[in-house]
């Protein structure tokens, strides 16, 4: 077995010598070595790392009166991995590569390359230092690598990467471990762990009863009872990671603007980002000039929002726009849903990936009252988000310039708003009233500055409202459901798929189960708000590479879910409804849309089970002829076609049903049974 | 449809000759036909004979056979209906009792025998030997990812094409491919229409949408149209009508068939009278619950009251396999007229009566509100499903 290996080492590094005969492109020439070509080979090399892992013991045993070059071979291939792994970040690659470029001037071929690499890297990129570890290496070659690099890459380093102590050669690194680097590695110094270092379960084997580790392995499986190690061992550490990771950062929040049409919700938030720098004095300025050009100039706060050609012409918001800026303590990321009936579909798949809401209402006379009666986006957009489970609500009282900073007119909204939000089941003490004006700017990141509205105001300005939201609980710590609302094809291999995590953790190089349908692929990359990251947590808003499914295979709606602990397939399902106001009887057979995430799917009412009192939740009726406004009822749904949902009790997200027809939501409903079909 | 004879005894029994002329009477001859009938028409027979010396050869012979329907089968997208059962009438290919199943054909006559001719039976034949009403609409119901091509005709609603392709949002530095998805999604859609829409049958055209999707649909088919010079689009381009509709799935077509402006265009297609009927009821129930009722039981109470004002039944009850329950059926349909009641059969195959099968297949608007009925709810509640 050792010969094998060492033939292979061999011929990797002859081929290397003319890389030419390989196709290699010339960029990748400096770099290219058998490291890299074990890293290509990705699925392979993980297992032949884990294939001598688990033979470690006995290896280790030969080894001591074998050849020390038998070992060194095998370390070196295996400590090459582990470094590629490391998954290094582009500035310190660029400095890896160019310091490998002047070594190689200087020694040429002798040395291999992962000698080289783990060389700079200890030397923390410093050319010289490493040139001359290298020469005082190569000299007494067979003593320095034995001690140094068997034990340290196997031993030391996982240590390292769950308690991350800096202990001495490379700490940077060390701290971006990826996760799969560690499974591999903790797996190889299981004889010498005794309880000192966090013991993780890695293999069926270690779990097995008949290991001495069925002590410690048992605790672990009281959380998590049927996972294979790898997702146990997500699960294990997931809330420590999650506190490495997310820790310092500060908070993430998503939040949701909705109101009615022209209540200038795009053009608030526009101004509110161009108010905190995060638009260019330039953006700004080509903005001003087109809109000036097409006769809309006070539209062009709400072009930074949206940015497609239709939606500007036509000057109104169709898709989800999305920005970012940060308070005090928040990172917080901004959904413009579209006001416009049409597209309410957009603003559920927007508000149901919101933690909380900001409601804009247009304080003209007439205005606000067209928005706000029977049929205004005001009223089904806060019912809406509700429903979505978005507790925290700020309402923005806009374009109060209009009248004069009138606090009558502040107050007369505002009490009528009341009343509604809290009907529709919004505490009041988790809704904050805000004065301001999108267009002017006032009151949005500064204290206001004008007199007639100084006169009666003095409370916080917008942005110190969002500031204060509370960020939700996540859920990290639940087996992985990520719900996807886009599927496009990005760079590189694969496609990607993007939305919002509602449970758990997802790792680069997870297998995951795309539902309904059921088909295993696996995390590629991840990347959150366009930036690359190795892990993401529940909450976040990630676009996720997959592979090992078709693009076709995949569409918006479906959900991304753990392969051990399943996410629920059916066609048949019970829900307890709230019936909003409906011009016509909701009865069997009613065939309604429902909006479940980012989903869209024809369904039947096929059964009205009960007809429940309101407040108490008691049984009012059985079997209902027809459900009436403002009813509370238990019905059975069947949906055309396979989908994900969860009991509410399980996953409050998944478990969320909207019931729209002809372009009203009818209904909005929480799933308490699933029925088998 | 094509009456060629008609021959019924006073007691109800006799039988009806007729000749399909279009796939639409393959449906109206779906819901005549019953177990139990016996339907006559000219087939293809593979016949195997054997010769004096044992060998044996086969061929096929047309003949024309009498069967006694034991299952009936109906292909809604090729409008085939497939009659299986046991040849009555010996002749010199098949004997007696053999079993044969019968494609009937389009214009190919075939006469059809029952027991007992009831008046929904003849109704239908009436219908369908109406010469008039013969107007069919083809309408494109679509959002933004997902369409559906139907063709309307006066007792059916085809489905003939579903378009479903996952079109990529639009995110920053990626609008492409929002636009080439899009693109890809209109041209499938108008490769549907082209193959699917015949623009010598059809009257016009609905395309409807929510928000800009039509719009936006539209003005790339024509500009397809012209770029690949496409006469059959560009001449017909007054055909097409654009509405609004909620979203692109099959029951928004319920909405379509509401608007006035397709009202006036297809007024005599069933279609749309049916969806206004049904919308009456759901009205009547929410304004006056006491005075719309569905399900069997609460009608036939109606009945005996005589309350019953506008029954609205689905032919779906009248294909059932239980002669039995036909025959009450019929009664309640006969005894509704009688009060003076009016009678919609609804097609199961139309949105509408798609909605009314799922509500027990049966309904009524009412006269006089019946509020007993409702409190009789409690006690009849075991049974009622």
């Amino acid at each position: 077995m050792a010969r094998h290996r060492d033939f292979r080492n061999r011929t990797f590094s002859d081929d290397y010598d003319d890389d030419d005969v390989y196709g290699h492109s010339v960029e990748e020439e400096s770099c290219m070595s058998p490291s890299d070509a074990a890293q290509w080979i990705y699925d392979r090399s993980r297992n032949q790392q884990v294939q001598f892992l688990q033979n470690h013991n006995n290896i280790q045993e030969e080894t001591e009166e074998d050849l020390a070059d038998t070992s060194f071979s095998s370390q070196e291939r295996r400590e090459s991995i582990d470094l590629r792994s490391l998954n290094l970040d582009e500035d310190d690659e660029a400095k890896l590569m160019s310091c490998l470029d002047e070594l190689r001037n200087v020694i040429g071929e002798t040395v291999s390359d992962n000698i080289l690499i783990q060389t700079v890297i200890k030397h923390k990129f410093d050319f010289s230092k490493s040139l001359d570890d290298i020469l005082n290496r190569k000299s007494k070659e067979p003593e320095v690598p034995k001690p140094e690099l068997v034990k340290p890459v196997v031993l030391i380093d996982p240590v390292k990467a769950p308690v991350i102590t800096t202990v001495e050669t490379t700490p940077k690194v060390v701290a971006t471990n990826l996760e799969p680097k560690t499974v591999g590695v903790v797996k190889g110094f299981k004889v010498g762990q005794d309880g000192s270092s966090s013991s993780r379960p890695q293999t069926p084997r270690d779990q097995s009863p008949c290991t001495e580790r069925l002590s410690k392995t048992e605790q672990k499986e009281v959380d998590e009872v049927k996972s294979t190690p790898k997702v146990k061992e997500n699960k294990v550490d997931v809330n420590t990671l999650y506190a490495n990771e997310r820790g310092s950062d500060k908070d993430h929040l998503y939040i949701v603007v909705i109101g009615h049409v022209d209540a200038g919700k795009s053009t608030l938030m526009g101004r509110l980002l161009c108010e905190l720098g995060e638009v260019s004095q330039k953006t700004l300025h080509k903005y001003e000039q087109e809109s000036k050009k097409i006769g809309k100039q006070s539209f062009m706060y709400a072009w930074v929002l949206d940015e497609t050609g239709e939606e500007r012409v036509r000057g109104i918001t169709m898709d989800v726009g999305r920005a970012q800026f940060e308070t005090k303590t928040k990172r917080v990321i901004i959904l413009d849903a579209p006001g416009h009936a049409d597209f309410i579909p957009n603003m559920i798949t927007g508000a149901g990936q919101a933690d909380v809401a900001l409601l804009v209402v247009d304080a003209t006379r007439g205005e606000f009252e067209s928005g706000f009666d029977l049929g205004g986006q005001t009223r089904e957009h806060a019912l809406l988000v509700r429903s979505l489970g978005v507790s925290q609500l700020a309402v923005a009282v806009n374009k109060l310039d209009t009248s004069n900073w009138s606090q009558e007119r502040f107050n007369e909204i505002t009490k009528k708003l009341k009343v509604f939000l809290k009907q529709a089941g919004f505490k009041d003490s988790d809704v904050t009233y805000v004065p301001c004006s999108g267009l002017t700017g006032e009151n949005l990141v500064k204290a206001p500055i004008e007199a007639e509205l100084l006169k009666w105001y003095n409370g916080p300005c917008l942005l110190d409202v969002i500031d204060k939201f509370n960020v939700p609980e996540r859920p990290v710590s639940k087996p992985l459901r990520l719900s996807i609302n886009d599927v496009y094809k990005g760079t590189g291999s694969g496609f990607c798929v993007a939305g919002r995590i509602e449970n758990g953790v997802i790792n680069k190089g997870d297998k995951v189960l795309v539902c309904p349908t059921k088909e295993m692929a696996e995390v590629r990359n991840i990347s959150i708000n366009e930036m690359p990251s190795n892990v993401a947590f529940a909450g976040d808003q990630v676009s996720v590479t997959l592979t090992g499914v078709d693009m076709q295979n995949v569409s918006v709606g479906y959900v991304l879910s753990d392969p051990i602990q399943q996410v629920p397939v059916t066609t048949r399902f019970e829900a307890r409804i709230v019936v909003f106001n409906v011009k016509v009887p909701i009865t069997k057979g009613f065939p309604v849309l429902i909006h479940h995430q980012s989903l869209v799917e024809s369904a039947n009412i096929v059964k009205l089970k009960a007809l429940l009192n309101k407040s108490t939740g008691e049984l009012v009726k059985k079997k209902p002829r027809c459900l009436g406004n403002n009813c509370v009822a238990v019905v059975e749904i069947e949906v055309c076609r396979p989908i994900c949902v969860e009991r509410y009790k399980d996953v409050k997200e998944l478990g969320r049903v909207m019931l729209r027809v002809a372009g009203t939501t009818i209904a909005a409903g929480l799933v308490t049974d699933i029925v088998n079909t | 449809m094509k009456l060629v004879y008609k021959n019924i005894e006073r007691d109800g029994c006799g039988s009806i000759g007729l000749v399909p002329e279009e796939s639409e009477d393959m449906w109206h001859a779906y819901n005549l036909v019953a177990v139990g009938d016996a339907v006559t028409a000219s087939t293809v027979r593979k016949v195997q004979t054997e010769s004096s010396t044992g060998s044996s050869t086969s061929n096929r012979v047309r003949t024309t056979l009498t069967i006694t329907v034991e299952t009936i089968d109906f292909d809604t997208q090729a409008c085939v209906l497939r009659l299986k059962g046991r040849n009555i009438v010996e002749n010199q290919y098949v004997k007696m009792g053999a079993y044969h199943t019968l494609d009937l054909e389009l214009n190919r006559k075939f006469t059809l025998q029952k027991p007992l001719w009831d008046s929904v039976a003849l109704e239908r034949v009436e219908m369908a030997c109406d010469p008039a009403a013969n107007a069919d609409v083809a309408a494109v119901v679509m959002q933004e990812g997902l369409a559906h091509v139907c063709l309307i005709t006066p007792s059916m609603t085809l489905v003939r094409s579903k378009i479903d392709i996952t079109i990529p949002r639009k995110r920053k530095g990626f609008v492409q491919q929002h636009e080439k998805g899009l693109n890809k999604f209109y041209d499938a859609v108008m490769q549907a229409i082209l193959r699917h829409v015949d623009f010598n049958i059809v009257k016009c055209v609905i395309i409807a949408s929510p928000g800009f999707v039509k719009d936006q649909f539209f003005e790339y088919m024509i500009q397809q149209a012209v770029k690949t010079d496409n006469k059959l689009l560009i001449d017909n381009k007054s055909r097409f009508l654009l509405v609004k509709a909620s979203s692109g799935f099959k029951h928004s077509l319920k909405e379509v068939l509401q608007e006035p402006a397709v009202m006036a265009k297809i007024s005599d297609t069933k279609a749309a009278s049916e969806v206004k009927l049904l919308e009456n009821f759901y009205t009547m129930l929410q304004l006056e619950p006491a005075k719309a009722f569905y399900g069997k039981k609460h009608i036939e109470r109606a009945n005996e009251a005589l309350a019953i004002e506008t029954l609205m039944i689905s032919d779906k009850l009248f294909r059932c396999q239980d002669i039995q329950q036909r025959r009450e059926y019929v009664a309640l349909v006969d005894s509704v007229r009688e009060n003076g009641g009016e009678v919609r059969i609804f097609s199961s195959m139309h949105v509408s009566g798609e909605q009314l099968d799922q509500l027990t297949g049966i309904a009524a608007v009412l006269r006089f509100p019946m509020p007993e009925l409702e409190d009789s709810d409690a006690e009849g509640d075991s049974d009622s499903d």
